[in-house]
């Protein structure tokens, strides 16, 4: 009703006039593809050595890496995500900003130094230090492999119903060509330029997601006169509903969604400082301290997005509504490029889609190298090859890797197109918080914990997380579910964090009591003092 | 560097428990610790206390405060805050604290001072396996 009432004042957004600007917006994106692939060439130059092709030859500054991370954390679930949780279900899309950012003081304080000075290239070789290699290796490989793949699914889904939208492609045919040509440039980044070629796109898409997201915030509340309350009260009016300034409106349903909430929030603040290629990242740098600098800087950058899309979400909510946004093609994801539209007409609109085109691009890279440093390296070297193989071998073998798991992601996000991208970016940060957190924090902190607890820890979690998510609403017995037609919905809740955190937690303690072997004392030393001191903690390599 | 060539590493025979039982190592564990753990409670009390708040007590946080700000944006600002907060108290608390003993423990370790002797080394064959 407020909806029309707004359409007679003010020019509405009009959906049908995207596809006018498909042209440009094509135009902007190969721009931001050809100066992307001019860097990636000549960052690649000086890829030798296995610390290259991994870890950039740790040469980043804390700086460079701390906006790299934002740059791979900052995904199209964070831009479209939230910014349409906001506008639609307003304080409700608020929490998951809150819960992203407060979750990387876990990875500041708990994580980032003390994994820097004790890992090489993956998280695999922390958990495995003073454990038995084989058996701890695998576990940790395959829980990065796992998490890897279910983001993976979801940015290459997102992929698929963004192109809907911004270039008005809207045939299941034509959305998998574009699927086909995000994944194959992936590849190519990735091959081609290693960590090195993919911190530096992820650099770039940074700073353009960031500044974009200024320029609209300032643009929002210069409408407002620089008033937050105006800006709220026009958001509530909009959607002639107060509440939407309230919490409760998605999550506040029954007590069921309440609880729900709880064990998403869990998963969130848990997940960030155990997602394997954020972990990675702090391998790119020379230093802990210079790991220390990266997550400050992150936070900083990060901090400000969210406070951002809290006035893009209130601000698409005022300025295109609600019911214009879900009618819209992309749905509840077309908040932000919609707005973008309103503002600025089809230039801000084309630049927005190129930034978001960017950004699954980015993090796609950013998970790909993850996974094939994981196989290559964990998988490969350490354990087919039993440290035989020499670092030309490993990178080989890593390459390939790349290749296969592109192809997968390609497969993967045809068939997951439209699917449900929230319910995949859940269950990743659940089985990260799962199967990783308990065992890197238990081996950093805990003098007595054993190869049996980590082992219970890790597939424990990753079981109990999987297993969960597969007999919940997500996937069966709701209209929204993946499968709406069957019922094999036995767990309540959305996200298995209440249940599968604190599970994993109480197996790695359990499996560390019942242990009869002890883990050699000279190795948790070693690893204490390496992991506070930095001494012999890998450094960069001079070219 | 993993399978590439080593380079030349000073740690390669360093009794790390005999630095690990160093009153100045148990130092830096402590002030490292007693930061870490106090803080990491802390801030997931007070991160869940408001998840708590929201779910469950939305009256309270739709009381407006001023125009409409309500105590719920206002306390959810208050988590960026802190975060930022945290942050910047983490990074200069570990400039002033933790940073110059580690260099200082690192420097020994380097210098060769806790170098083991020839039985000890010999227990550090195995370490080839993740360095």
């Amino acid at each position: 009703m407020s909806g029309m009432v707004i359409s007679a004042a003010a020019p509405l957004v009009n959906v049908g006039a995207l596809k006018d600007t498909t042209l440009l917006n094509m135009g902007i994106f190969a721009l931001f593809v050809l100066v992307t692939m001019v860097i990636v060439f000549r960052a690649s130059r000086n890829n030798k050595t296995a610390a290259d092709y991994y870890a950039a030859g740790r040469s980043f500054t804390g700086s460079q890496n701390g906006t790299a991370i934002a740059g791979d954390y900052l995904s199209a679930a964070s831009f479209l995500g939230i910014t349409g949780a906001i506008a639609i279900n307003g304080y409700d899309g608020f929490l998951y900003s809150i819960g992203f950012l407060v979750a990387w003081l876990v990875a500041l304080l708990l994580v980032a130094e003390l994994l820097r000075n004790t890992g090489k290239f993956t998280m695999a070789d922390v958990l495995s230090f003073r454990l038995r290699q084989r058996p701890v290796r695998i576990a940790a490989a395959l829980s990065t492999l796992a998490v890897c793949f279910f983001y993976l699914l979801a940015q290459m889904a997102g992929a698929g119903s963004l192109i809907s939208l911004l270039l008005g492609i809207s045939d299941w045919g034509g959305q998998a060509l574009v699927i086909i040509v995000v994944g194959a440039l992936m590849i190519m980044y990735v091959l081609i330029g290693g960590m090195k070629g993919t911190t530096w796109v992820q650099i770039i898409k940074a700073v353009l997601l960031i500044c974009g997201a200024a320029v609209m915030t300032l643009w929002v509340l210069s409408i407002y006169g620089f008033n937050l309350s105006n800006l709220l009260g026009s958001a509530a009016e909009a959607a002639n509903n107060p509440n939407v300034l309230n919490p409760g409106l998605q999550y506040g349903k029954t007590e069921t969604s309440k609880l729900d909430f709880m064990s998403l929030g869990l998963a969130l603040v848990l997940g960030t400082a155990a997602l394997p290629h954020v972990l990675m990242r702090f391998y790119t740098v020379p230093t802990a301290k210079e790991a220390r600098k990266s997550v400050v800087w992150s936070i900083w950058l990060i901090g400000l997005f969210y406070l951002f899309t809290l006035v893009l979400g209130y601000g698409a909510a005022a300025l295109v509504g609600a019911e214009t946004i879900k009618a819209a093609p992309g749905g509840v994801n077309s908040a932000a490029p919609l707005l973008a539209f309103h503002l600025g007409g089809p230039l801000l609109l084309g630049f927005i889609s190129a930034v978001a085109f960017a950004t699954i691009l980015a993090v796609v890279a950013g998970l790909t190298i993850t996974a094939a440093a994981s196989f290559a390296h964990d998988i490969y070297a350490n354990v087919l090859a039993k440290d035989k193989a020499d670092a030309g071998t490993e990178v080989k073998v890593a390459r390939r890797t790349v290749v296969v798991i592109g192809v997968l992601a390609i497969l993967g996000g045809i068939f997951a197109n439209g699917q449900n991208v929230a319910f995949l970016v859940a269950l990743a940060f659940a089985v990260a918080a799962s199967a990783n957190l308990p065992t890197i924090v238990y081996s950093l902190f805990w003098r007595k914990f054993t190869t049996q607890g980590a082992v219970w820890s890790m597939y424990g979690g990753l079981a109990a997380a999987i297993v969960l998510i597969a007999f919940s609403p997500v996937v069966s017995g709701a209209k929204t579910s993946m499968i709406p037609g069957a019922n094999f919905a036995i767990f309540p809740l959305s996200n298995p964090g209440i249940v599968s955190i604190p599970l994993a937690f109480f197996l790695g303690w359990l499996g560390t009591v019942l242990d009869k072997r002890r883990e050699d004392p000279a190795k948790q030393a070693e690893m204490e003092v390496r992991s506070l001191t930095g001494v012999g903690a890998e450094k960069a390599v001079d070219h | 560097m993993g399978n590439e060539a080593q380079p030349a590493d000073a740690t390669q025979s360093v009794d790390f428990q005999q630095v690990q039982k160093t009153e100045q190592f148990r130092e830096l564990r402590r002030r490292h610790r007693s930061f870490v753990f106090p803080m990491a409670v802390a801030f997931l009390l007070w991160y869940f206390g408001y998840v708590l708040l929201a779910d469950y007590a939305v009256g309270l946080m739709s009381i407006k405060l001023w125009g409409n700000i309500n105590v719920g944006l206002v306390l959810g600002l208050l988590q960026f805050a802190t975060t930022f907060g945290i942050t910047a108290w983490y990074v200069s608390y570990s400039n002033r604290r933790l940073d110059p003993i580690a260099a200082e423990i690192r420097g020994e370790i380097e210098g060769h001072e806790f170098d083991a002797s020839a039985t000890a080394a010999s227990g550090r064959a195995a370490k080839g396996a993740q360095r």
